[in-house]
This record gives structure tokens, C-alpha cells and sequence, in this order.
């Protein structure tokens, strides 16, 4: 206990910028991830093979390698000054958004070809037959495996303590300065974590609830 | 409720009828190996109910499909109201809105109320606020004798129900013209006839109608023509009349012959 509470500081710090990290990259990520799933089933070829490009490219990429990029490759640019949490946030979106778009895609794949025939029937084109008759029932199939997608986010969000950014993973090897035992600080961050991710679930279950299929 | 004036979405097509609406010019299309559309050519006057009819692997849906461009074709041309379909994108979106489709499993958008089936295309498509879009929807599901279940969900309702609701859907766009596709072949027998009477209510108020079907009360009773295919061919084209007690052909005999045993 008194670990956890001689360093309070450094804990609420930690946990802060993980669940800035977290929630900043989540939003962005499903953002980019409905754009590419949507184009990965797109009618127009360029888009599919984009979207596929995209997908193969980052997501076969490790994420520590592109964190990499981002902290040491992008400032070499010499573009816009950003700080790494920013750089960060969007390592760990357009890699998450990967992820995202695949979940999506076989969520697309649940609803029945004839939902969509009829959408283009009525005259709705694309952009709309996705979004007002396609996602909103995809998106009920595949809340529990996006969930695990935001969970890996949540604990991904670690990787960018190895580039400076002050987040829950960064919290032992501060502590470790101070002459805290590392085990000990360990274990308070995975306990913080589980509760994290408990949260996450139990929004998941929420989310199943409200809007289970009616068929 | 107001009570539905006498043919509110195809009012404006009688005018003028006897006009070609979807004309149909040498299109062929295969799936791999299979010829299923071997030189097809067809003209759909306005207001004009062809029945398309024929066993199954004749390419009679695929023909009804290929019209409005949810199957492509490999050649030939097909034009609607003077219009060649579009490949793709925006241009084809307005004309599909033109031509109403009525599929074989309904599908009925599963996640919105049967009343937001209807209004959604008028809403998103033509523009129509949704107080505009609803009166007009009702007045629709009041003709074809479901609005009483405006608002349930779709897998509420019996198939009956759920194939006049995809006709009231298909009706809410104004189409120029309505294709089905096997519209009840999927349903019970004592829910066939519900569907058939608001189809045939739907020919005389003079819809220009493509309807692939085996019903032949229905070809009988509201068809000014009869499609017989088989085989990706265009077989026998006549009257309902003529193509029921005089068959010219074999493959029309052959086929008649085993519809009537049943």
C-alpha cells in the first residue's frame, strides 16, 4: 500500500496519459477503421486495393517498429513539430484502425447481400447504404471482438513508454528511482489495468444488451 | 388518416402509356462457363405487366436483376426511359431510384420499424422532410392493408406481410417501373394470394410491372404479356392467352404440361 500511496503522483500521471492515449487513439482509430473496412468492400477497385494496401502494410508492421518511425523517423522529416504523445497517438491509431477495419469487414460479411441489394435498389448510393443500412447491423455482430481490439489497444498504449511519453508502463522505471521495488509497482499497475479493462467489459456487455439483434 | 386517393404513385404514368420504357437490346452475360442471358431482346412498354416465367436456371431473375444493374451484363445495352444504365456510382443510384425492386426474401431493412422502411428512401433519395415522407408511407401501407403495423420491426410480421411492405417500399420511390422477383415464392400458400391481390391492384392502376413468377393466376388475370424462358433464351414472347392454351413450342409444352399436374 504504501507503494502505491508515497507515489500517488506518479500513479494518477501514469494512469492519466494511458487513458489520454487510449481514448484520443480509440476514437481515431474507429474513425479510420470504418473509412478502410468501408473501402475494403467498396465497389471501385482503386479504393479495395488501397484499403488492402493499408491494411497489409500496417498491421504486418510491429507495433514498436512504428512507434519507432514515429518517434525517431518523423522528426528527421523536418515537418510539423509534434510532441510524442501526439506522435504517439497516431502510431497507435492508424495501427489499431488496421484492426478495426478487418473486425468490421467480417461484421459486414454477417449482414445478409440482400440488405445491401436493397438499399442500392431504393437508389442509395455507397457512402449511404453503408452507413444507414449496412453498419448499423454489422456493428451488433462485431462488438465483442472490437472489444478486444480496444482492450489490445489499452494495453498497447504501454509500448509508447519506451518513447518517452509518461504513461502507466513508464510508472516502474521511474519508481524503480525512487527505490521502490519493482515487483511490488508491477503489480499495482496490472491490478489498475484489470480494472481498466473490467470497465471495458462491462460496457461491452452494456453495448450487446442494448442493441441485440432482433431478428 | 386520410384515406388513399385512387393510384397516388403511378398516377402520372398512364398518361403515357404504350410508350417503350425498358428496352432490353442483345445482352448476354455468363457466370464463368454458363451462357445465362444468350441474346436477350425485349422492349416494356408504359404501362405494360410482362410476366417472366420459365424453370429454374433459365435466367429469368438474372434478366430481371440485370435491369436495374444488381447484375451486370457482358454485352448488349439496356436503357430505361431512354436512359443506358450507368456502370456505376451516383449517376446509377438516381436511376435505380426510378425502377423499384420487390425481392424474392423481402429484405425488409432489419433494424428500422416498418415505417422507416418506407419513408427512408423518399427521405435520403428524393429529399422529403419525414413528416412528408410518413403521410405518404401510410397512405401507402393503407393500400397494401399493413398499416396497422407501421411500427413493429420487420421480423414481427408474417412473410405476407413483409412482401407488401417491400412493395409499399418500392411504391414510396415513384418508380417508372416495378420489377419482382419471384415476389412469393418464399411465402405460405394461404399468404400468396394477400400478396397477388396487391400486385394485381397494383397492374390496373396501369404500374408498369416486369414480374418473374410461376403464379399463373396472376399472368392470367393481369398480364398483357408472357416471357417464357429456358435455358438463357428468350423462347416464347405472347399474350397470357395464347401462351397458356396454345403453346408453340416444346420447351413451353414440356413445361405447362408439368405445372398443371400439381
Amino acid at each position: 500500500m504504501e507503494t502505491l500511496f508515497n507515489n500517488l503522483d506518479l500513479f494518477a500521471l501514469g494512469f492519466q496519459n494511458t487513458l489520454l492515449l487510449f481514448a484520443v487513439s480509440a476514437v481515431f482509430a474507429l474513425g479510420i477503421g470504418i473509412v478502410v473496412g468501408a473501402m475494403r468492400v467498396s465497389p471501385v477497385p482503386v479504393m479495395r486495393a488501397f484499403g488492402t494496401l493499408y491494411v497489409n502494410l500496417v498491421r504486418n508492421t510491429p507495433l514498436t517498429l512504428l512507434m519507432f518511425f514515429f518517434a525517431f523517423g518523423y522528426p528527421k522529416l523536418h515537418l510539423l513539430k509534434l510532441p510524442y504523445t501526439t506522435l504517439a497517438i497516431i502510431a497507435l491509431s492508424i495501427y489499431t484502425a488496421t484492426y478495426v477495419a478487418e473486425v468490421l469487414r467480417s461484421g459486414f460479411n454477417t449482414v445478409p447481400t440482400g440488405q445491401a441489394e436493397a438499399a442500392r435498389a431504393i437508389g442509395l448510393p455507397f457512402v449511404q447504404t453503408m452507413t444507414l443500412v449496412i453498419m448499423p447491423q454489422a456493428f451488433r455482430a462485431v462488438i465483442p471482438p472490437m472489444m478486444s481490439v480496444f482492450i489490445a489497444l489499452l494495453k498497447n498504449t504501454t509500448v509508447a513508454a519506451g518513447f518517452s511519453v509518461a504513461e502507466a508502463g513508464a510508472i516502474r522505471a521511474n519508481l524503480s528511482e525512487r527505490g521502490e521495488p519493482a515487483i511490488l509497482v508491477l503489480l499495482w499497475v496490472a491490478l489498475f489495468f484489470v480494472i481498466l479493462v473490467g470497465v471495458l467489459s462491462v460496457l461491452q456487455r452494456y453495448l450487446e444488451r442494448r442493441w441485440r439483434v432482433l431478428r | 388518416m386520410e384515406p388513399t386517393d385512387s393510384a397516388p404513385a403511378t398516377s402520372n404514368i398512364t398518361v403515357r402509356r404504350g410508350e417503350p420504357l425498358v428496352v432490353v437490346k442483345d445482352v448476354n452475360k455468363n457466370f464463368g462457363d454458363l451462357h445465362v442471358l444468350k441474346n436477350i431482346n425485349t422492349v416494356v412498354t408504359r404501362g405494360e405487366v410482362v410476366v417472366v416465367i420459365g424453370p429454374s436456371g433459365s435466367g429469368k431473375s438474372t434478366l430481371c436483376r440485370a435491369i436495374n444493374r444488381l447484375e451486370t451484363i457482358d454485352s448488349g445495352s439496356i436503357t430505361i426511359d431512354g436512359q443506358a444504365l450507368p456502370a456505376e456510382g451516383k449517376a446509377l443510384a438516381r436511376l435505380r431510384a426510378d425502377v423499384g425492386m420487390v425481392f424474392q426474401s423481402f429484405n425488409l431493412f432489419a433494424h428500422k420499424t416498418v415505417l422507416d422502411n418506407v419513408t427512408l428512401g423518399p427521405i435520403k433519395v428524393r429529399g422529403l422532410s419525414r413528416a412528408a415522407a410518413e403521410e405518404k408511407a401510410m397512405a401507402l401501407l393503407e393500400r397494401v392493408g399493413v398499416a396497422n403495423q407501421a411500427h413493429k420491426m420487420p421480423a414481427q410480421l408474417s412473410g405476407g406481410q413483409q412482401q407488401r411492405v417491400a412493395i409499399a417500399r418500392a411504391l414510396a420511390m415513384d418508380p417508372k417501373v416495378i420489377l419482382l422477383d419471384e415476389p412469393t415464392s418464399a411465402l405460405d400458400p394461404e399468404m400468396i394470394n394477400e400478396v397477388l391481390e396487391v400486385m394485381i391492384q397494383l397492374a390496373n392502376d396501369g404500374m408498369t410491372m416486369i414480374v418473374v413468377t410461376h403464379e399463373m393466376g396472376f399472368a392470367r388475370k393481369a398480364a398483357n404479356r408472357v416471357i417464357f424462358m429456358a435455358d438463357g433464351e428468350i423462347i416464347e414472347e405472347t399474350t397470357p392467352e395464347h401462351f397458356f392454351t396454345d403453346p408453340q413450342t416444346d420447351r413451353a409444352k414440356d413445361f405447362l404440361s408439368k405445372l398443371i399436374t400439381h
